[in-house]
């Protein structure tokens, strides 16, 4: 049986807020199908009810994350061949959210938090000052580097165990957010940055398990960030000591 | 429900208990060395400030370190939080105290 001639047997969750319960479509199988692909075909072909969120379906947005089969994944960029059972697939709203209804998750809490890490740009000049030059080869500008090409896609929240134990955990996004403007030598205000994270729902709640690294679909690496603030709130401890 | 403060605090401890835990390791292996007896270990601690200091102080990281520990898993786990979270705390870490205090007291200078 080629591609072309199969049936998907699709799983998908239905309902708003807490209450729901899967509904099972079959979709046609096509060469090169994603995920989102196959959501799209449903809403088109057979429940123009089913409520799902997209925007570039290039990876570029973040707005198309979902769980399928149980994982969270970028669904634009998913094929359905690397991820689907046999013929079957799953597909949910994203863990660790409210889910507003069907596949759509509710991000305030996810864009909350990275406000509540302080992962703002504090502006150390105005737009009427000349621009400065950044130095690329810096260490702390490849700190930040590596962290720079976050889509705020949430799959590193949907799959930390430590934001489902801990609903105050700010969560490995915000968190690395932080980290990459502590590092940017414009931030005007790190130190305000170290005290966000220090709280109760801070970086220290992290158990280092690496969900976040393993599942992020740019293959950033919020875990390596998380320790970057651990090592440099705990280094202030020490300084703080000193300077008293 | 870890801030820095209790971070720090479960940091140090476990950095403290570190040489203590291969300390212990390396005294059980010597101890056993022909047999172990009651009389042998008690020689060895009783009325030694140095066993006192040794396992008193292991006792005190212990109590902060497995408080600490046991809160994050009682949050995340149980839902535990608030008020009956920090009573919990204490109770483990006064608990240990308490038990590992009368423990190293009893085979020092009871
Ligand atoms: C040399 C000895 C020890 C070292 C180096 C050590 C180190 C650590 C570290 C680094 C953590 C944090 C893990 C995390 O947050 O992800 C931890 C957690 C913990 N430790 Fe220890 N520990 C030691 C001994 C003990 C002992 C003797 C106990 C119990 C009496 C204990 C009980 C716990 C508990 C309950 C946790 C919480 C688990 C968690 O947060 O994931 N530890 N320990
Ligand atoms: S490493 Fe930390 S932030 Fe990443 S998934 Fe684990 S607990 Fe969450
Ligand atoms: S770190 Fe990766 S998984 Fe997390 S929001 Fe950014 S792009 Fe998505
Ligand atoms: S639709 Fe934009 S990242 Fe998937």
């Amino acid at each position: 049986m080629s591609v072309e001639d199969g049936k998907l047997t699709v799983e998908v969750w239905r309902g708003a807020g807490g209450l729901g319960r899967f509904e099972t479509f079959e979709v046609p199988r096509q060469e090169s199908q994603t995920v989102l692909d196959v959501v799209s075909w449903i809403q088109q072909y057979a429940d123009p009810t089913l409520t799902y969120r997209y925007a570039c379906r290039v990876g570029m947005c973040g707005s198309c994350a979902m769980m399928v089969n149980g994982v969270p994944r970028w669904t634009c960029r998913t094929h359905v061949g690397k991820v689907a059972t046999g013929d079957s697939l799953t597909v949910e709203p994203l863990r660790n959210l409210p889910v507003i209804k069907d596949l759509a998750a509710d991000m305030d809490p996810f864009f909350d938090k990275w406000v509540q890490a302080e992962a703002v740009h504090h502006p150390s000049e105005t737009r009427h000052d000349p621009m400065r030059a950044v130095d690329a080869d810096s260490s702390a500008r490849q700190q930040a580097n590596a962290g720079i090409e976050c889509i705020n896609c949430a799959v590193c929240y949907a799959a930390c165990d430590t934001v489902s134990g801990n609903p105050d955990y700010l969560g490995p996004a915000a968190l690395q957010r932080a980290w990459t403007l502590y590092n940017d030598e414009r931030e005007a205000d790190p130190e305000a940055i170290l005290d966000a994270v220090s709280g109760v729902g801070g970086c220290h709640n992290c158990h280092s398990m690496g969900s976040c690294a393993q599942y992020c679909p740019n293959e950033l690496n919020p875990l390596a960030a998380i320790a970057g603030l651990k090592r440099e709130t705990a280094k202030r401890v020490f300084r703080r000591r000193k300077n008293a | 429900m870890l801030d820095l403060r209790l971070y720090m605090a479960q940091r140090l401890s476990a950095l403290i208990m570190a040489p203590l835990v291969i300390g212990h390791i390396a005294v059980m292996i010597y101890a056993i060395q022909g047999g172990l007896s009651v009389d042998e270990i008690l020689g060895r601690t009783q009325g030694s400030f140095a066993w006192f200091a040794f396992y008193g102080l292991f006792v005190l990281a212990v109590s902060v370190h497995a408080a600490i520990g046991l809160r994050v898993i009682v949050h995340e786990w149980l839902g535990l939080k608030g008020g009956a979270l920090q009573a919990f705390t204490w109770a483990v870490a006064l608990g240990l105290l308490v038990l590992g205090g009368r423990s190293v007291w009893a085979v020092t200078f009871a």
